[in-house]
Order: C-alpha cells, then structure tokens, then sequence
C-alpha cells in the first residue's frame, strides 16, 4: 500500500496539502484562544490560584488511589517503589481473615445512616411546622435562632459536653449529670460509663446529631411553609377542616417539593457518616465499642495508622476507594432524581 | 366552628410548649457549662450542681487565664485566631476571584472548569490517599494548614450564582468608562454582594475556628489549635482513674475552656447568623 502512494505523487500532493491546511486551521484556533486570553487576561489571572488549589489538593490526591492497588505497608517508603498487587487488598479486606470488620463496619454504616434518617428526617419538619404556628414575630425569630445556635459549634465542644455530662464519675467525683439523670429514671446502671458501652453508642450519636441540626435543618422547610398562600387555609377552614386535617392538605402538600428533595438527597449521603465525631466520642472507649461504632471511615482512619499505631495503609485506602466509588454513585444518582422530579438538585 | 378553634387552638399551644422545651434544651449545656466552669470543688464532686451556680469559685477560670494553665490554653488560643484570621482571608480572597471568573460569559472553558470544580463535591480520593498527599507536599505547619485546607466547591458556586444574579448594566457602564475587571469587581461586584460575601465567610471561618482531625495529625504540637486542646483537656477531666489534687476541679476547668472557646462565636453570632440562615436558602436548595 504505502508504495503505490509513493508512487502516486498527486495523491501525496494532496495528502500534504490537506495537512497543511489543518495545521494552519490549528494554528488560527490555537492563536485565536490566546488573542482572547491575552484580551481578557484579568479573569484568567483570577483563575490561576483556584485552579492550583484544586490541582494540587483535590486532584493530586487522586492519584495516591493507586496505593490501593500496591504492596504499601508502610508510609516510610515512596508510592512509586512498591509493588503492584493487584486486587490483592480488596481481596484481603472483603474475604480474608479480618473480613468480618470491615463488613461489620460497612452495615454499621448503613445502620447508622438509617436509624439517624427515621428518628432524624422528621424532627426538622415538626420544629418547621410548630415555628410557623408561633405568631409572635419576636418570640419565634428569637426561638429560631437559638436553635440554629448549635450548628456554629465545634464537633469537639459538642462531643466534650456529651463525654462530660455521661460520665460515670469515680470515688471521688459525682457522674456527670445526664448519667445521673439516666441512673434516677432506670435507664442505665449507676457507675456505667455509656461511651464504653456499644449498646448505648448510636442512640447518644443520634439524640446528639438530632440536638445539634434539627433546628438547622428546619430553615428549609420554614421557608416551604411561608409560601405556602394564606388563602389556602382559609378555603380549608371553610370546607371544616381542623387543623391535622390542615396540615395533612394544605401544610404537607405545599411543602412536598421541598420535602422529596431534602429526602432523596439524604438518601444519597446513606454511606457518607463523617469520622470526626465519632472518633472524637469513642477516643477513649477501647475496641468493644467497635461492634456499633466503627464506620467504613473510622475504619480506615484506625487500619491507615492515622488514629491507632498500626498501620496497612493499602486496605484502608482499598476500603474507602470501595466505599467511596459506592457513594458517589448514590449521591450522583440522588441529584440526577431530584432534578428530574423537581428541577432542583445541590449542584 | 367552635370545634375547630379547639384543634387549631391545641396546636398553638403545643407548638409554643414544645418550642419553649426544644430552645431550652438547646440553650442548658451552655448555662449548665458555665454554671460548672464557677462552681466549688466540693459542689461539683458531690454533684450538687444541675443548673445554677453552687459555691462560687473562680479558681479553674483563673487558672485558665492567667494561672498554671493559662500557657498552653493562650498558645492554642492564638494558634486558633491564626488559622481562622488568615485561613479565611486566604480562602475568600481566591474564592472570590474564581466565582467572579467563573460568571463571566466570554471566559473560554467556562463549562470544563467548572466541572472539575464541581466533581470534587462527588467524588474525593479518600483518606488515605488525602494524607498521603499532606505528607508529600510537607504539609506541617501552620502556613501548610492555611493553605491545605484553602477552598470548597460548594462556597464557590454559591458565590458565582450570585454573582450571575447582577444585572449586567452598570457593569456595562463602567467598563464604557473604561473600568478594568479589577475595578469592576471592587467597585461593582463586591459591594452588590455584601450578604452573599458575608454567609461565604462566616462558612470559611466557622469551618477554620472548628478544624479539629488534620490540623491535630499534620502539625507540631505548639501550632495546635484550640480544639485539639480542648479535647485533650476533657479527656483529662472525664478519665475515670483522675483524682485530682488542684484547690479546683478538673471539670470546671474543661468547662472554662468550652464555654472561652465558644465566646467569640457567641458574640458574632446575633450579627451573622442571618446570613447563616441565608446560606441555606442561597446555595443549598432552591426553589
């Protein structure tokens, strides 16, 4: 083939010609991108340190996936000198001897996540509903306020208090006031020491998660009632509907947008339970605690050496990366349902 | 008629009771911390104290302060004013410049930067791979902190959409008077978003005066903030083996530095919390 093109100048004419031609179209593009940016340079010097930024901390992290995938045992060595291992810690941490943890800590995830959107979901919602029964302008903007307080506040000044006021106290020292209370109505042992205990843990990481967002979270739903129209109640309360009845028609309905967004995202977020608080509440508890408290992400903190001695930095990040891949799809998935049915979605 | 004043009537009710408790509940860890932090030893180890005050006694708030544990606690503190001070100025500053880049119309590549913006709400390396990046780029000090932990998509994006809400006219206008981006951002842009620039800062300082997990793991002890401090004081106080001889008690000292640590939050907080409000409304979901 390529002889008879040899031999064929008026093709190889052509050919070259046309080569030509789209490397003179490249070159105008090419010199018309960098007319405009050396026109427009301000906003293109405005991008280059956010574009840093997310290159070397968002995206070069990225790249570190691959120690899932290597023999990296150890942070002394470089990435680069191990060895490839294939699957070989995916395999390990699903299947191997210590499977049993990491599955623990995958449905201890998901239980989490469930119990914190059954008890947790419908709490923001109630507050909205009774804020908006309150007609007194000053006492419920001043009542609203106060309960939007908690979310300012630091993970570690909210997880100080919890261990604080739970304690069980020793010879000397009183238990702190919530075990004390616990203790007077029955609900626990006196001299228990509920953060050691992984019968106790989700319902303290619940109540408190309740105790910190629920009037946070009751902004959004606020706003969906203040627009619902007045009118509405009115056309009600002629047809004699009593105020469930209200809420059940014209209450519930008008905020039903809002209402299947804000659960379809939640849904998406399932497998994202943050580490922080829970490493910051179980810090001291020892590994009992683990059956109910450890999490895919405490999980991987505790096997990569970040929050305990030992380190296997190669299953953790095998742990996350399976977890993570599985979240993202989730969350991808809840925002591409919350656009189709709402025209709404968080990005 | 009567019956459904009755309905509506119970609702009312129950809604003002119920809120009054919820409020209230919200509102006790912190009377009830400060009400430990100047309460007598004694009181406290018999456990007399379950909301006001007992026994005044200002010793743990002192020793905090000015006494035997007011080093370490004001080296954290400053270390906490530090990150929060320049880790905000440092975040806004490039947020701003790339929510304004981002909303003008003839920026080339608008859509893929934006993309590789917003994918990093979906989808992040993980920890591993997170650290392991801090640890190649030596991040360890209190710079490498500000910088780390420098922007969020999410800030940005609610920056630009706003940004996108400004009529264009003015902007025309001056650029006919022959204005360069620059001065239409200071002079235009800035000073028409002051409510959208507010909720973005208040995120960033919040999210620095909080930072608690990589600022503990990535820096030296003397450059820890506040928070790692704090934990570490709790953790003294609520070990179960402590018996401690001070002329205080260790909880009124965990408490003291909680409620020192809150304060400055507690004092913004009447100013900013309605753009708080407002950034949930701006940037999470709209109708």
């Amino acid at each position: 083939m390529k002889k008879t093109f040899d031999n064929n100048p008026s093709i190889d004419q052509e050919e070259l010609h046309r080569e030509q031609l789209v490397e003179e179209m490249e070159r105008t593009r090419y010199s018309r991108i960098w007319r405009q940016i050396k026109k427009d340079w301000p906003i293109y010097l405005m991008l280059i340190p956010v574009i840093l930024y997310f290159f070397f901390f968002r995206y070069r992290p990225i790249g570190g996936i691959m120690v899932a995938f290597k023999n990296y045992d150890d942070y002394a060595i470089s990435v680069g000198q191990s060895d490839f291992y294939g699957l070989y810690a995916f395999k390990y941490i699903m299947f191997g001897p210590f499977a049993e943890r990491f599955w623990q800590a995958f449905r201890n995830t998901f239980t989490i996540s469930m119990y914190g959107l059954i008890f947790g979901f419908p709490v923001p919602i109630v507050l909205a509903l009774m804020f908006s029964e309150i007609r007194n302008e000053k006492y419920r903007s001043i009542t609203q306020i106060i309960s939007y307080l908690p979310k300012f506040i630091s993970t570690v000044v909210i997880t100080s208090i919890i261990a604080l006021m739970l304690t069980s106290g020793n010879i000397v020292q009183a238990p702190g006031i919530l075990n004390a209370v616990l203790v007077k109505f029955g609900v626990v042992e006196p001299g228990v020491a509920m953060l050691s205990k992984p019968e106790y843990f989700r319902s303290i990481y619940i109540i408190s998660n309740i105790w910190e967002g629920a009037g946070y979270g009751s902004i959004v739903y606020f706003a969906a009632i203040m627009a619902i129209s007045p009118t509405n109640y009115e056309a009600a309360k002629m047809d004699g509907a009593s105020k469930l009845a209200q809420i059940r028609y014209v209450t519930l309905p008008g905020m039903a947008p809002t209402l299947t967004i804000m659960l379809i995202l939640r849904i998406g977020e399932i497998l994202s339970v943050g580490y922080e608080k829970i490493i910051l509440l179980t810090g001291n508890s020892g590994a009992e605690i683990r059956s109910t408290a450890e999490v895919i992400s405490t999980y991987v903190l505790s096997i990569g050496g970040l929050t305990t001695g030992s380190s296997q930095p190669n299953f953790a990040a095998a742990a996350d990366l399976f977890n993570s891949v599985i979240a993202m799809f989730l969350v991808i998935g809840a925002n591409f349902i919350s656009r189709r049915v709402s025209d709404t979605s968080l990005f | 008629m009567k019956r459904l004043d009755k309905s509506e009537l119970i609702f009312k009710i129950l809604s003002y009771t119920l809120i009054t408790a919820f409020v209230l509940t919200t509102l006790y860890p912190f009377i009830y911390g400060i009400s430990m932090a100047i309460s007598g030893k004694l009181a406290i180890e018999l456990g007399r104290v379950s909301l006001w005050p007992v026994d005044i006694q200002l010793d743990a708030v002192k020793a905090l302060l000015v006494g035997a544990r007011a080093k370490s606690f004001w080296l954290a503190y400053t270390n906490t004013l530090f990150y929060t001070f320049y880790g905000t100025i440092f975040s806004i500053v490039i947020s701003i410049f790339a929510a304004y880049a981002l909303s003008r119309p003839r920026l080339l590549f608008k859509r893929q930067i934006s993309f590789l913006i917003v994918f990093t709400m979906w989808f992040s390396a993980g920890l591993i791979p997170t650290y392991l990046n801090y640890r190649e780029l030596g991040i360890n000090n209190r710079w490498g902190i500000i910088y780390a932990f420098g922007v969020q998509a999410f800030n940005i994006l609610l920056l630009r959409n706003y940004f996108n809400g400004i009529s264009k006219e003015i902007e025309e206008a001056a650029i006919v008077d022959g204005a360069n981006e620059f001065q239409v951002l200071g002079n235009i842009y800035l000073p028409m978003s002051k409510s959208a620039l507010a909720t973005v800062t208040l995120f960033y300082a919040l999210n620095r005066w909080n930072g608690y997990f990589w600022n503990m793991k990535l820096v030296s002890e003397n450059e820890h903030p506040l928070q790692v401090i704090l934990q570490r004081i709790t953790d003294a106080a609520t070990d179960s083996d402590a018996i401690s001889n001070a002329i205080y008690s260790e909880y009124s000292i965990a408490y003291a530095a909680i409620i020192l640590s809150i304060i400055p939050i507690i004092i913004v907080y009447p100013y900013l919390q309605k753009y708080f409000a407002r950034g949930v409304n701006v940037g999470g979901v709209k109708e």
